[in-house]
């Protein structure tokens, strides 16, 4: 499957593992991580730069934007204005015009908030950034992004780091056979399987952060991941057997005595 | 001597000369001016003319980059 790539805007992504750069002890686990889990597209957070302390280092001395895709996100964006904003800034950083776009509902779920979604969705594709959108997993909000110019959409699995997993796979499969862009799974992944999952029921790329930064072990956790969406792909470009109720022998009836 | 200005940089009050540009600053607080963002009074500076920009009494501006995160 060597040319099984990605493409979103005429982009192409090697990997359908995109990963998170928070959480994490520290820069080094940061980009050890990371390589591990051969992602070749990593989102990050737009802050204000700490102007009292400049010994500290800076993220993008550990993770090469000229080896990754960046991604900034609008992570803690609560209104159209503030996501907006944040977009804005992220693209004056002179990283590029993607944005992973997040306006978000309620503090205790994280869960989107849709209508300030497609609002904000509709302001940035006309200033010509590639918006990908955060969302719930409602696919009439998924075809709504994509009328307003979204590329891709990225329904959760589950909460925000919650690592419930895929909690609606209907709604998931109902996006993948309605949209007609990629469909990249954020959010809620808590395990190998969960990823390998998602990927089996057709989504084009999973992005986590949580699941490997939060592992006892996470570089190794990096590596489930890496071969669980593998995994995953394989499976579902190869197709799966239909479900029976009732078993069908494998080993032939002639010969027997 | 030229007078000095009273500025916030990212909500934190400064008093900095008056000649300053947003480069001059940027400088002095040993900031790398690639991958930065810089908004002056809400507006959002092109890069390239932070050395245009010059500082006037009042000025609020934020500097931001790239950290760690995912989602939150």
């Amino acid at each position: 499957m060597a040319d099984d790539r990605l493409i979103i805007a005429g982009r192409e992504f090697k990997s359908r593992l995109w990963v998170g750069t928070g959480k994490y002890k520290d820069f080094v686990e940061t980009q050890k991580a990371i390589e591990a889990s051969g992602a070749d597209v990593v989102t990050v957070a737009v802050r204000r730069v700490n102007i009292t302390d400049r010994s500290k280092e800076n993220l993008l001395d550990y993770i090469d934007p000229k080896k990754y895709t960046i991604l900034p996100n609008t992570a803690g964006c609560y209104s159209v204005e503030d996501a907006v904003r944040y977009s804005r800034l992220a693209r004056a950083a002179g990283v590029s015009d993607l944005v992973k776009l997040e306006v978000l509902g309620d503090e205790r779920t994280l869960f989107p908030d849709t209508a300030g979604l497609i609002e904000a969705a509709k302001i940035l594709v006309k200033e010509g950034f590639i918006v990908l959108p955060y969302t719930n997993d409602d696919p009439i909000v998924a075809q709504k992004l994509v009328d307003v110019g979204c590329p891709a959409v990225m329904p959760l699995a589950a909460p925000i780091g919650s690592g419930l997993g895929i909690r609606n796979p209907y709604n998931l499969k109902i996006i993948m056979e309605m949209i007609k862009v990629p469909i990249i799974v954020d959010a809620g992944v808590g395990t190998a399987s969960d990823a390998a999952f998602a990927m089996e029921l057709g989504a084009d790329a999973v992005l986590m952060n949580t699941a490997i930064a939060g592992a006892q072990d996470p570089l190794a956790m990096a590596e489930a991941m890496k071969y669980a969406v593998h995994a995953g792909r394989l499976a579902y470009k190869a197709g799966r057997i239909p479900r029976k109720l009732y078993a069908t022998a494998s080993s032939p009836i002639e010969g027997m005595l | 001597m030229d007078s000095a200005i009273q500025i916030h940089v990212n909500g934190q009050a400064r008093t900095w000369r008056s000649d300053t540009t947003v480069a001059d600053l940027l400088h002095d607080l040993d900031i790398k001016t690639e991958r930065v963002a810089v908004e002056l009074n809400l507006e959002i500076l092109d890069r390239a003319t932070f050395d245009q920009r010059l500082l006037k009494d009042g000025d609020r501006l934020e500097i931001l980059g790239f950290i760690g995160g995912g989602s939150l």
